[in-house]
């Protein structure tokens, strides 16, 4: 069974009187341990897309459902609750806590859970250790580059160990060599810890390290094969 | 990391502002604290319990001029009038200023006879009337200043100075007595009036107030009449009040101190609450991303409003406790000034919870807005704006 299935998406926003439809007829299964390049010019859903499969957004049509749970189905809450277990969000922008130094960054998803403050601190350090700053725990985000300050964002998104990895344009801030750092390391989760990622990139070098690139073209898919 | 750890650290996140925020809250909270204790220290009317079967008689026009005291006998002689004494006010300073308890020479026997409440043995009565230059404390000023029977306490005479114009009034603790055990220390000072009105330079023959217990407290109001219109059209004319109305009365001898401290306290409050709510308002809109990010790992829209209200409310506590710690930690420089005039003024427990519940209410306040922001706040559209 596919971890992630779309039938028949569609996504359209009302601005006054206007509908601008921006993703229309999406059918697309992920399987699970997929590296996933979605691909397509600036404006056409890619964003969108992946917003409707992290449950960020609902779709207007269609049936989007993920590691076996529609949606559809859950309230604001518990929606809330499912994507504190199931997915990790990685950004362009980092966005983590200039305030709270690396390891604190990387516990916030877990303060959400029943673990005992000691377990949270132990997750953090070892999630820390797979994205290769273990040494740099009390470090705050102004005292990192960027490539470091991606990697604790990495960090805090597998901390609660999700099954899907979830990247928009995650190198898009980054130069060339650290992007290719960054890659690797979202590599290394797909393969050795068996995380499904999917990533929107503009970058075809980037694009090189997923197993399927799927394109977006003014909200409809075409597949290629990597 | 609790969810506290994570709401304390945003108020390091621009120091600045926040320190010059800390700072406007504490200014406002140590006015605050001020201006209450010394309401309250002019709305309990200063000294000690008032008698619902007492009545004082003050002068008329002003509380510094003097009665004679031999209106005493034309008071006794007023139908319903049981017993009269009269009291005095010293002034002076034992060792510094901000020593101070109030001071009232008194005739021994009718003034313990009318204050029945305040208990002292027979024997150390006796001594108080027999002992010239002799004075009697409440239990809980022996106990402030350490005072036992036998010591001899020099107080200086900052009204009244001595015959030979030495200012220096020393007297000789006869005696201490006790209030109900269940009402506030008196914390008087009483010494004989026949010493005080011999030995002092001016001011022969005035007594400061006569105080007047009256058989049925149900006509104090028609005696208190009767003796003022015995005395209408002598020079020295008197007004006449139940006790507790004539601690008011003196009071308001200052204007409505009420009005005045929450006039000022309004005004102070309004400036801060715009203050901080704007500096609320830019901290909210600086960290727009990173409240979304949260919502992303499944903080929901609750907890994050909760968290931004919380940073408010504690930001205000802390400011508030600041100025509320300052205050009280510095009143002595109040007491010194002010507690001659008004009384004891006491930054006590409930000035400082009162204090705090309003750190947590202009926090709410405050808070309100950017709380609803956050919680409001969707994630698709605040990552948006992030990447616009
Ligand atoms: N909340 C919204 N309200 C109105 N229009 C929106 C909203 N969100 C997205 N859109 C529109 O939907 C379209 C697709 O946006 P989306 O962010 O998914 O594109 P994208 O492929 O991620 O682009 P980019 O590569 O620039 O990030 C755009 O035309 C955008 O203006
Ligand atoms: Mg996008």
């Amino acid at each position: 069974m596919p971890i992630v299935s779309l039938k028949e998406v569609a996504k359209s926003y009302r601005k006054g009187r206007e509908v601008i439809d921006v993703l229309d007829g999406i059918d697309l299964d992920i399987e699970e341990g997929d590296f996933l390049a979605l691909m397509g010019p600036s404006g056409s859903g890619k964003t969108t897309l992946l917003n409707l499969i992290g449950g960020l957004d609902n779709p207007t049509e269609g049936s989007v459902v993920v590691g076996g749970q529609t949606l559809g189905d859950l309230s604001g809450k518990g929606l809330a609750r499912w994507r504190s277990r199931n997915i990790g969000f990685v950004f362009q922008f980092y966005n983590l806590l200039p305030v709270l130094n690396a390891l604190r960054n990387v516990e916030l998803p877990l303060l959400l859970t029943n673990l005992s403050g000691a377990q949270r601190r132990k997750n953090a350090q070892t999630a820390l250790t797979i994205v290769g700053l273990g040494d740099r725990a009390s470090h705050k985000p102004g005292e990192l580059s960027g490539g470091q300050q991606q990697r604790v964002a990495i960090a805090r998104a597998i901390v609660a160990d999700p099954a899907l990895l979830v990247c928009d344009e995650p190198t898009g801030d980054l130069d060339r060599e650290t992007a290719e750092e960054i890659l690797d390391l979202l590599g290394i989760l797909n393969r050795e810890h068996g995380k499904t990622v999917i990533m929107v990139t503009h970058d075809p070098k980037a694009a090189d390290h997923a197993s399927h690139i799927l394109h977006l073209d003014k909200g409809q898919l075409v597949e290629q094969a990597a | 990391m609790s969810a506290i750890g994570l709401v304390w650290p945003n108020l390091g996140r621009k120091p600045v502002r926040t320190v010059l925020t800390l700072m406007s809250l504490l200014v406002a909270f140590v006015l605050f604290t001020y201006l209450r204790a010394i309401a309250v220290a002019f709305t309990s009317g200063g000294f000690g319990e008032a008698g619902i079967d007492r009545l004082v008689v003050s002068p008329k026009y002003s509380i510094i001029d003097p009665l004679p005291v031999n209106h005493q006998r034309s008071i006794a002689t007023v139908p319903g009038v049981e017993a009269v004494t009269h009291a005095d006010w010293f002034g002076g300073i034992y060792q510094e200023p901000r020593n101070f308890f109030p001071k009232f020479p008194v005739d021994p026997e009718g003034y313990f006879s009318i204050y029945s409440e305040r208990v002292i043995a027979p024997e150390q009565l006796a001594a108080f009337r027999d002992t010239r230059t002799g004075a009697v404390v409440s239990a809980g000023l022996a106990e402030r200043f350490g005072w036992k029977i036998g010591d001899r306490i020099p107080i200086e005479g900052d009204i009244y100075p001595k015959r030979d114009g030495s200012r220096l009034w020393e007297f000789d603790l006869v005696g201490i007595y006790r209030g109900q055990p269940d009402d506030p220390d008196p914390g008087v000072f009483l010494f004989q009036y026949d010493y005080f009105d011999e030995a002092r330079q001016f001011g022969h023959g005035g007594v400061g107030w006569f105080i007047v217990r009256v058989g049925n407290p149900e006509k104090a109001a028609e005696i208190a009449s009767a003796i003022d219109a015995m005395f209408e059209n002598s020079i020295n004319a008197t007004r006449t009040a139940t006790e507790d109305d004539s601690q008011r009365e003196f009071a308001k001898q200052f204007g409505n101190i009420g009005l005045i401290t929450t006039g000022i306290l309004g005004a102070v409050f309004f400036t801060i609450l715009l203050l901080t709510a704007n500096t609320m308002a830019q901290a909210l809109r600086d960290r727009i991303p990173e409240l979304a990010v949260l919502k992303t790992f499944g903080f929901t829209d609750g907890t994050v409003g909760s968290l931004v209200l919380a940073e408010a409310i504690l930001l205000c506590v802390a400011g508030g406790a600041l100025g509320i710690g300052l205050a009280a930690g510095v009143q002595g420089f109040l007491s010194v000034y002010l507690e001659p005039v008004i009384g004891p003024i006491a930054v006590d427990w409930p000035i400082i919870a009162q204090g705090l519940a309003l750190a947590v209410l202009l926090g709410a306040i405050v808070g309100l807005v950017p709380a609803f922001s956050a919680w409001r706040l969707t994630i698709v559209d605040a990552l948006r704006e992030r990447q616009a």
